[in-house]
């Protein structure tokens, strides 16, 4: 099944009305990426060595956060220099043949769902909207007079601090599901994906909403202006917005519009 | 209105690998390669975000003060 020489990778598939990848973008494994044409379709490809992305050695890989860090890196510049320009389907990470003719294979074989596919990402781009609670306000101090003591002080504030610190997730949630719904107006479809731990997202409060969204690209400049009008509105949450993407989140096999 | 909210934070580059990675695992066409971890492939992927989760929070530990963004 391998060749001496090693893999083709595919990043993504365009028209035949693609022409070349643009000459200064390092692939993955720093191979330039190259071009095969079947089917009415352009494959995006590079040439990976099996030393590091053979069948045997590539999920340990996939495991080293460095490496994996580094080939979505990679995938994901090859693919923004070409939605830059052109429609294209991107292809998850790791879709390896042993050589062009198993992609010229491919081509064919899924030419229907491949051309469906890039009617969908179309004049179209995926925009990322995330939303983290918002660090609730201190409340009030209550005065002096009200309290007994400093023991009595204490838990009053102390209750008035859970209340508030409850009702801010509380007001956080219906704001990410108002802010979610509403933006899905603008957007031809719409994913979520779980909310990143903390941890991960950086930031000190939980994250509420973690979406992506397809919007037409004569609509992107109203879509954004929507996000900020939806931070300036919802005060329990703070929002992001990142893009544009390759359309990653809506191209895939069942992906349905709406929430999955 | 006396409330007033959070201006959106636009994050442009270096984008979050986190969200590329919520990406280019979970996202994309899924082909059949000739590599014969295909089918094991979505495991595999999972795998590795389990990695990830537990990498990041290694490396988190590591430094001496993640980046924290205030508000208000």
């Amino acid at each position: 099944m391998t060749s001496d020489s090693g893999w083709v990778w595919l990043y993504g598939v365009a028209g035949d009305g693609f022409e070349a990848v643009a000459g200064d973008v390092a692939g993955v494994g720093g191979r330039p990426p190259r071009t095969i044409t079947a089917a009415g379709l352009t494959a995006i490809v590079g040439d990976v060595g099996d030393r590091e992305y053979g069948e045997v050695v590539l999920p340990r890989n996939l495991e080293d956060l460095d490496w994996l860090a580094r080939t979505a890196r990679a995938h994901h510049a090859v693919l923004e220099a070409v939605t830059a320009r052109d429609p294209v389907v991107p292809m998850r990470l790791a879709t390896l043949f042993a050589d062009d003719d198993g992609v010229i294979g491919m081509l064919r074989e899924r030419a229907a769902d491949l051309r469906r596919a890039l009617s969908v990402v179309s004049a179209r781009s995926e925009w990322g909207v995330k939303a983290y609670a918002a660090k609730p306000a201190e409340p009030a101090v209550a005065p002096a007079s009200q309290a007994t003591g400093p023991g009595a002080a204490y838990l009053q504030r102390r209750r008035a601090q859970l209340n508030a610190s409850k009702d801010a997730r509380e007001e956080a949630l219906a704001s990410a599901q108002a802010v979610y719904a509403e933006l899905g107006r603008l957007a031809v479809s719409a994913r979520l994906y779980p909310p990143q731990t903390p941890d991960l997202a950086g930031q000190p409060t939980p994250m509420v909403l973690n979406a992506a969204y397809l919007v037409a690209n004569e609509q992107a400049g109203e879509f954004a202006s929507a996000v900020t009008e939806l931070a300036t509105r919802h005060r329990f949450v703070q929002l992001t917005i990142t893009g544009p993407w390759p359309a990653y989140s809506f191209v895939g096999e069942g992906e349905r519009p709406g929430p999955r | 209105m006396t409330e007033t909210g959070y201006d959106p934070v636009v994050q442009g580059e270096p984008i979050a690998l986190v969200d590329l990675l919520d990406r280019v695992l979970a996202g994309g066409v899924v082909i059949v390669g000739d590599v014969t971890l295909s089918i094991a492939d979505v495991d595999l992927v999972r795998v590795s975000v389990r990695a990830l989760v537990s990498s990041v929070s290694a490396l988190m530990d590591t430094m001496d003060e993640p980046p924290r963004q205030e508000y208000g």
